[in-house]
């Protein structure tokens, strides 16, 4: 293949708010008609960063550009490429789902023989056509969902900034969402979309873990799973809550989540057979348990990044 | 051409939005209609029927009749005789009488001797109008039956009414309230306008598109305008009915003026909407306007009887130059070429107040 060609990139892009550093010297490269995740818990300076790269925000340090355009000098140019969804829904809940959509194709200035063509089109691809003349104010959390990225799409964007769009949607929805996103990638368009949910996140091309404005990993899913500093072991056991007991009480012992009748368990790395060493561990206490090393998923990942970053901060503190 | 496209999609919208929101629907009728009958009945400078009481201490043939020809003037309304001046104090006190009369025991002997004050006034003078009342009222003639009538000394200025013979206070009024209801619905209208899109999350999407601040500032503006022109046009219609206030100037004159008036003050409103952050907020900076502009601008009191510093102020409230304008077309049938300074002025207003809306406005979030 040619090589990468890429749609965003930023550089030490800092953003303080008084005494608060929402946003702390994020760098990214967010290759084209790729999808790319932000993953963060609430406050961990998603929104702040998406809103930097729009060029709503002006960084208080650090640099970005969006294909190839500054984020600060050249917004408004930068305007008609980009599409943005933000997070609470922001289109008119007193006009309908036409009138919104034609309201959008004018702003856009999408010249007049294609408007209602485009509107018509968008209507279909998202299953709103029975709802046109509907207030969008009156419309279930995924049909909003849906008219707010139809919006977001109508002038074609080649970058699509998606903030938090899944938030109050069902699962089956979401499901479509995320087609609809698979789609747009394939066509070449570029989409970034913050989320805190794992699923979602695992989903993307590529993804930047964020906590609390710090850029903590950043990697495909599988190169995340790869670099972490943990083995993962599933545990299945009769009496989980015993073999929790009894593994907690280990200090090799990284974190215990539970899930049903499941144990995750994390061990460090350094640890060279960590099944053993937890079989060891439930024979010595008389458990019966199934025990089986596993890829780690997007939630282990994410404990482990935030907690090794809060161990370096402490030992920061300390030297 | 872009631009106007999207000059357009923004009044569609607020049309849109307009006719679908009933409360703003009734503004646009309603505070006309409400403030025209009220403030068309209710502001009356021609006073009359004033609570008054009175003791007469002599109680002759002379004072019960000076007592029927003043209750005759119409201006004061005799509600009770009391028996004593002290009584009159405690009514005027109360608040229930804004003037009193006192007539003393040898009220027959002072008036025929003509050396000192026949009777008293006790006048509620806390209110200068009232108290302007009891001037003309110490002005009144005695009649003696007994005497044959004395020739009426004729007075030195024959007064001649112009524009208003029959002293009716809406004729002045009601010109004057299309610039006030003008200015507190227009001002509030714009005020409110992308304060609303800020607070209900619209402006977030809207200025991440390519739209330009002046495009979608007078987006805002256009459609206000004719609403504006249909209040006008009620406002007239209704003076013309309810009042009789006629139109003397040329219609196209008065919207001519009434044009720049509205622009000036859906500019200012486009200002405030940039300062404030909540609706709240909006309405409390529209009042901080709305107050002085009814106060001092010429509607309630006349421009030329104010201290010079309230009269400068005044020169910079968009409604004082239309107060002058609209009651020169419509009471005296002036041109409007004759007033084209105070039309300029507005011009200014508007422009001042538009520009500085549009660089305050930042299609950033900070």
């Amino acid at each position: 293949m040619s090589q990468k060609q890429i749609a965003i990139t930023a550089s030490g892009l800092t953003m303080r708010f008084g005494t608060l550093v929402a946003v702390d010297n994020v760098d990214l490269e967010i290759e084209k008609g790729s999808i790319y995740g932000f993953l963060g818990p609430n406050g961990s300076g998603k929104s702040t960063t998406i809103r930097m790269l729009c060029g709503l925000l002006t960084p208080s340090s650090g640099s970005a550009a969006v294909m190839g355009m500054d984020t600060r000098k050249e917004s408004e140019s930068l305007k008609q490429k980009i599409g943005y969804m933000t997070q609470r829904f922001s289109l008119y809940e007193d006009l309908t789902v036409k009138e919104n959509l034609q309201f959008i194709s004018e702003i856009y200035a999408v010249p007049r023989k294609e408007r209602k063509r485009r509107v018509i089109e968008l209507l279909d691809l998202f299953k709103l056509t029975d709802r046109e003349k509907q207030r969008s104010g009156t419309l279930s959390g995924g049909q909003k969902q849906r008219l707010a990225l139809a919006a977001a799409t109508l002038h074609k964007p080649e970058i699509l900034f998606l903030d938090e769009p899944t938030s109050a949607v069902d699962p089956q929805n979401r499901r479509d969402f995320w087609e609809a996103l698979f789609e747009l990638a394939e066509q070449g368009t570029t989409i970034l979309v913050s989320t805190h949910y794992m699923d979602e996140a695992a989903r993307c091309h590529r993804l930047a873990i964020l906590d609390e404005g710090v850029k903590v990993a950043d990697g495909s899913p599988r190169e995340l799973g790869e670099s972490i500093s943990s083995h993962v072991v599933e545990i299945e056991a009769d009496d989980p809550n015993r073999a929790r007991l009894c593994l907690m009480e280990k200090n090799e012992i990284g974190s215990i989540t539970q899930l049903g009748i499941k144990l995750r368990v994390m061990l460090p790395k350094t640890i060279s057979d960590p099944v053993e060493l937890i079989n060891k561990h439930l024979r010595e206490a008389n458990i019966e348990a199934k025990t089986e090393q596993v890829f780690p998923d997007l939630e282990d990942i994410f404990v482990s990044v935030t907690q090794q970053r809060r161990k370096d901060e402490s030992v920061e503190a300390a030297a | 051409m872009k631009s106007l496209v999207r000059i357009f999609a923004i009044m569609r919208k607020e049309f849109l939005q307009m006719s679908r929101d009933r409360l703003t629907f009734g503004m646009i009728v309603g505070i006309p209609l409400i403030q025209l009958l009220m403030f068309g009945y209710a502001i009356n400078t021609d006073v009359r029927n004033l609570s008054a009481a009175y003791v007469d201490e002599s109680d002759t043939h002379i004072s019960r009749q000076f007592v029927a020809d003043i209750s005759a003037s119409q201006v004061i309304i005799m509600k009770q005789r009391v028996a004593s001046v002290f009584e009159l104090e405690q009514l005027l006190d109360a608040g229930l009488i804004s003037i009193g009369i006192a007539i003393p025991d040898d009220f027959d002997r002072r008036v025929l001797e003509r050396d000192r004050q026949a009777a008293q006034l006790l006048v509620d003078g806390a209110d200068p109008i009232i108290a302007g009342v009891a001037q003309q009222l110490s002005a009144m003639p005695v009649r003696f039956d007994s005497q044959p009538k004395q020739p009426q000394q004729a007075a030195l200025l024959e007064v001649r009414n112009y524009y208003n013979p029959e002293r009716r206070s809406a004729v002045n009024i009601v010109p004057g309230l299309v610039g006030v209801i003008l200015t507190m619905t227009m001002v509030l209208f714009t005020a409110v306008a992308i304060v609303r899109e800020k607070e209900r999350g619209n402006l977030e999407l809207l200025i991440n598109t390519p739209i330009k601040t002046p495009e979608l500032m007078l987006g805002k503006i256009f459609p206000y305008i004719l609403i504006g022109l249909i209040q006008l046009t009620l406002i007239l219609a209704l003076g013309w009915y309810f009042f009789q206030v006629p139109i003397r100037g040329s219609l196209i004159h008065v919207l001519a003026a009434a044009l720049v008036f509205i622009a000036a003050n859906l500019s200012l409103g486009l200002l405030v909407s940039t300062v404030a952050t909540t609706q709240f907020q909006a309405m409390q900076m529209t009042f901080f306007f709305f107050l002085p502009s009814i106060l001092i601008s010429g509607f309630m009191f006349p421009f030329d009887g104010m201290p010079a510093a309230a009269q400068n102020i005044a020169e910079f409230l968009p409604l004082t130059h239309f107060n002058r304008l609209i009651r020169g077309i419509v009471l005296r049938g002036a041109d409007i070429s004759s007033m084209l300074d105070e039309l300029f002025a507005l011009a200014l207003f508007m422009v001042v107040a538009l520009t500085l809306a549009i660089l305050r406005f930042s299609k950033r979030l900070d």
